[in-house]
């Protein structure tokens, strides 16, 4: 069943590419494995650690090198999120100009590589899966992005590839520092393994893993790329990619990184802090400061990042869990406003903040839909995001808590609440300018989104919603994955 | 509190479809108004920190869309944004807080907290920032200085809006939540101080400025403010029943003169200039006699429920802190001023523009909630009735000239202003500072473009021309100029080659022998 999700949409896009209709096909593909993952979301029992749904095919029995896939509370929420906003972004590609096949078979791609990357079980697959999912994003820069695509699409391409190699130096140090005997592939088989790595070659690992994730998930000061890409890109690819792809690095760090070299992640805990800081506060200024609506969002969503790794970095069961729910909840927030905003520039041409305005009056189901996942993305109570960021709070200000003075940690969560507040100012000044005020005679035709464009919207709202107001049933599944990480060296 | 929410909360859905009749946005406003009294119910319900703090921001979110109702008002749609702001600042300390008293208790529901809470008040300096951070949240949801300024911007909404959100019910959430969670601010007298002299100055400087205003719901908004500076004194005083008794009866006699402002506006085809009414008193008779009831109540005349309530606060005000009780005394004379020049000019002299001589009284729905509350507004101020709801404060000691001073200064107040608006057809005062609303709001403006302003630019210049332009494409270019380098050995010259060739064996040779 985890095979035929991971390859459904890895085969429609080579059917596509061989002649099937475009659209059609890929539509079909993602709804078929919308489904797949629903089925296999009720069918996971929540209450048993390690790993379900797992298939493993031996490729080169010398090296222990197997095909491993199988799915945990972790995997499955990463899964559910690919494929939803998969969906989402297949349904909101409209009429392609050029080479229409080979843009809905790239959209499928990122999105297969993305699954298959998220329930490999083999460090060589779950690496080569992501690679797989980033050159069609290379791709839908390059060919279909607008403004200064090729720019762009040239700097995504090398930042994210050293991003990968400093990765890929990383997980062979990783397999490397394993004692001989004991080296493996097999991300279950690596958690034993790997608890004979000795702390100094841990800080080395951590440090690469971090790092190279970090490039793939635009920690600061690695961000550079992804508003540039994000504003480039066709808003399809821009909703894989910081909706989908883009929580690679993340959930790597959190599959890899965090437990598997422990005593590197507390050596390096005030660097995080340092750059997730950044990340939050930096960065929400300089989303303050900017005049178009595209680089607004790309900025929002380097800025989120902070609080995600803000959760990682409070090593605790509740700061991660909540990190883990603000994966997915941002992942689902950021594609519908990636979604919108290019259905705004679709209709109108532009998305310079001062030139748009009152459109409100025109597009209320855009706005309303606008609204909401702005909303969602500024954590207000009912979405998604909301039960994360409390939880990562909750959890950064308890680690290493004292009454008689602020240490590191609860400076970093001040902070991380005043963001709070900036991403409101940017968010609700972006809304203002866009959606509300006079309307501008210019603007007067513009059409609202059809009736068939308003069912991945809807389908994006629902899940924030859902998610939002029972986030224990996500909790349930993710938080078994992590109780191992902390149970041995849970730090007060 | 319940009973507050959902009977003023009814009265204001009836209302609303006499004043929201011709509306295009009539469902978006209902399905705002419903989802409001969802989330201010579940504050009310609220027996935990974390469910308080998810209503307060729901609220808040409804606050916003009912102000920005019209949202292709210039005006309106800054104004709810300025709203939904100045409350994440007043989130952002309550939030703070609410981690603050979890850690050392280890609990976020207030009957938990309770008997954990020595564990708080050993270090009075972290009881103290943490009972302000929560009176952060309080202050931005009750519009108290230095939050205040949303407030009367606030009033580019719909009327009924202003009415239930922004006089009765969710501006005193702020209120309601500072006595729910009283064990905590109790605990600190640091705070405790703070606090009442906030609620005062709030209660002085916004009756001050309410004097000057020619805004009809801005006069009332102000009112609000000073109303609600008198609740957070009592709080501030360490006295729950005397705020939530002014509460109880502020609640039904602001939400009656925001409905009967409301018919004035609406009869008047949305004029809200009091100096382009006049002599109302005639053509909206039953308008006037409610609002006459309201008034009466506001500025805490004997009979009227206004005045048992604002007498519980002074005589608490006196028998604690002199100071406070003279600026509390004086604001009740500056309330009787402003709300007899509002009176005078709005209802009673000659009509000053035709509109205001042909108004006619508002439909049945409308004036039928105005009854009920004209009713209630009389009477909720009399133990009989206000004690089925609440404890009403007994002080130990009754001091007969608390009252009769009180009484003095809405004379005074009364009678200045009958005597220098009587028959005056403009403004006759003209006090700048006043008018401004004491270049707070100025000079908020001038603070955030200073500061945060400044700071989204100089990071935005950054990152485009430090981090990016420079770490980023010099490494870029420096791989290029690296690359370009390495491609000048790459003549495609064998002699050169040869050359490099020798060269290359010569270092080796030097390398492996001689060192």
């Amino acid at each position: 069943m985890l095979l035929l999700i991971i390859f459904t949409p890895i085969v429609a896009a080579l059917l596509i590419m061989a002649g099937a209709p475009a659209r059609r096909t890929a539509l079909l593909a993602s709804i078929f494995n919308l489904c797949l993952s629903l089925l296999v979301l009720a069918a996971f029992d929540a209450s048993s650690r390690g790993f379900r749904f797992v298939s493993s095919f031996p490729i080169f029995p010398d090296w222990q090198l197997n095909f491993t896939v199988g799915l945990d509370g972790l995997s499955l929420i990463m899964l559910l999120l690919a494929t939803i906003v998969t969906l989402a972004s297949v349904w909101f590609t409209d009429k392609i100009d050029n080479y229409e096949r080979a843009f809905y078979a790239c959209l499928l791609f990122i999105s297969g590589g993305a699954i298959g990357a998220f329930a490999s079980l083999d460090l060589f697959f779950f690496y080569a899966f992501h690679e797989l999912a980033l050159i069609p994003t290379f791709l839908l820069i390059g060919i279909w992005g607008s403004g200064n695509r090729s720019a762009a699409a040239w700097k995504i391409t090398i930042y994210l590839a050293i991003g990968s190699f400093i990765l890929l130096l990383g997980l062979i140090l990783l397999y490397q520092s394993i004692p001989a005997g004991a080296r493996t592939f097999d991300m279950r088989a690596l958690k034993t393994a790997a608890s004979q790595i000795p702390p100094d070659a841990q800080r080395n690992i951590y440090l690469l893993l971090l790092l190279g994730f970090g490039v793939l998930v635009a920690l600061f000061p690695f961000h550079t790329w992804a508003p540039e890409a994000y504003a480039s890109a066709p808003a399809p690819a821009a909703m894989l990619h910081a909706g989908v792809l883009k929580k690679f690095g993340l959930y790597g760090l959190l599959r890899l990184a965090i437990p598997l070299v422990p005593a590197g992640a507390q050596y390096w805990t005030g660097l995080l802090v340092v750059l997730l800081l950044g990340n939050i506060t930096y960065i929400g200024f300089v989303t303050i400061a900017q005049k178009r609506l595209d680089w607004m969002l790309g900025y929002s969503s380097v800025m989120h990042m902070g609080y995600i790794f803000l959760g990682f970095a409070s090593a605790n069961l509740l700061g991660t869990t909540g990190a883990a729910v603000l994966m997915f909840a941002h992942g689902l927030s950021i594609a519908l406003l990636f979604a919108i905003a290019g259905e705004l520039r679709k209709r109108t041409g532009t998305l310079v903040l001062e030139d748009l305005g009152g459109l409100g009056k025109v597009m209320p189901f855009a706005g309303l839909a606008f609204g909401l996942g702005a909303f969602a993305a500024i954590g207000l109570p009912g979405f998604a995001n909301f039960a994360a960021e409390i939880m990562v709070f909750f959890g950064a200000f308890q680690r290493g808590w004292e009454m008689d003075r602020f240490h590191c940690f609860q400076i970093a969560t001040v902070l991380g609440l005043w963001g709070i507040v900036i991403s409101a100012v940017y968010m609700l000044r972006a809304y203002r300018s866009a959606f509300m005020g006079p309307i501008p005679d210019r603007w007067k035709d513009v059409v609202d989104l059809r009736g068939s464009l308003r069912v991945p919207v809807t389908l994006l709202v629902a899940a924030m919603l859902w998610f939002g107001f029972f986030p224990q049933s996500f909790v349930r599944l993710v938080s078994p994955a992590f109780r191992t990480y902390f149970s041995a060296s849970q730090p007060r | 509190m319940l009973l507050l929410v959902t009977g003023i909360g009814a009265l204001i859905h009836i209302y609303s479809l006499g004043y929201m009749r011709d509306d295009e946005g009539k469902s978006r406003y209902f399905a705002a108004l419903s989802l409001f009294m969802f989330a201010m119910l579940g504050i009310v319900l609220a027996n935990n920190f974390v469910m308080l703090f998810i209503f307060w921001e729901l609220v808040g979110f409804t606050s916003y869309v009912m102000i920005g109702h019209w949202f292709e008002r210039a005006a309106a749609a800054d104004a709810a944004k300025k709203a939904f702001l100045t409350n994440r600042v007043g989130d952002f300390g309550f939030m703070l807080g609410i981690l603050m008293i979890w850690m050392p208790t280890g609990s976020i529901i207030f009957g938990d907290i309770v008997p954990q809470i020595s564990k708080v008040t050993v270090n009075p300096g972290y009881l103290a920032i943490t009972a302000l951070l929560i009176f952060c949240g309080a202050a931005a949801k009750s519009a108290q200085f230095p939050l205040h300024v949303w407030l009367p911007d606030a009033m580019e909404g719909p009327t009924p809006v202003s009415a239930l959100i922004h006089a009765a019910t969710m501006v005193a959430a702020g209120v309601y939540m500072l006595v729910r969670v009283a064990f905590v601010i109790q605990a600190s007298q640091d705070a405790l101080l703070v606090i009442a002299w906030i609620g005062t100055i709030t209660a002085a400087m916004s009756a001050l400025i309410a004097t000057q205003q020619d805004d009809i719901k801005r006069i009332l908004a102000y009112s609000t403010l000073s109303q609600l500076g008198y609740m957070v004194m009592a709080v501030g005083l360490a006295s729950n029943e005397a705020a939530m008794f002014h509460l109880f009866t502020h609640a039904f006699f602001k939400a009656l003169l925001f409905l009967g402002a409301g018919c004035i506006i609406v009869m008047l085809h949305h004029e809200q200039n009091i100096w382009k009414m006049g002599g109302l008193a005639r053509n909206l008779p039953i308008t006037f006699l409610a609002s006459a009831v309201g008034a009466l109540a506001l500025i805490g005349c004997p009979p009227f429920s206004g005045f048992f309530s604002k007498d519980a606060i002074l005589a608490l005000a006196y028998a604690r802190n002199t100071p406070i009780f003279l600026l509390a005394l004086f604001t009740a004379l500056l309330t009787a001023f402003y709300v007899a020049r509002l009176f005078i000019v709005v209802f009673l002299g000659k009509p000053r523009t035709p509109v205001a001589k042909s108004s006619d009284e508002a439909p049945f729905v409308m004036t039928t909630p105005l009854i009920i509350l004209a009713i209630l507004s009389a009477v909720s101020g009399f133990g009989f009735f206000a004690q089925q709801f609440l404890v009403i404060p007994h002080e130990k000691e009754v001091v007969i000239w608390v009252p009769a001073l009180a009484l003095s200064a809405v004379i005074l107040g009364i009678g200045s202003a009958a005597v220098l608006y009587r028959n005056q057809t403009s403004e006759p005062f003209d006090i700048e500072l006043l008018r401004q609303r004491f270049y707070i709001d100025e000079f908020y403006g001038w603070f955030i473009d200073s500061t945060q302003g400044l700071l989204a630019r100089l990071t935005g210049f950054c990152d485009r021309w430090v981090i990016d332009a420079g770490a980023v494409r010099g490494v870029s270019g420096g791989t290029w100029g690296f690359g370009a380098l390495l491609r000048l050995i790459q003549v495609g010259n064998l002699q050169a080659y040869s050359f490099l060739f020798g060269l290359g064996i010569v270092l080796l040779i030097y390398f492996t022998i001689f060192r």
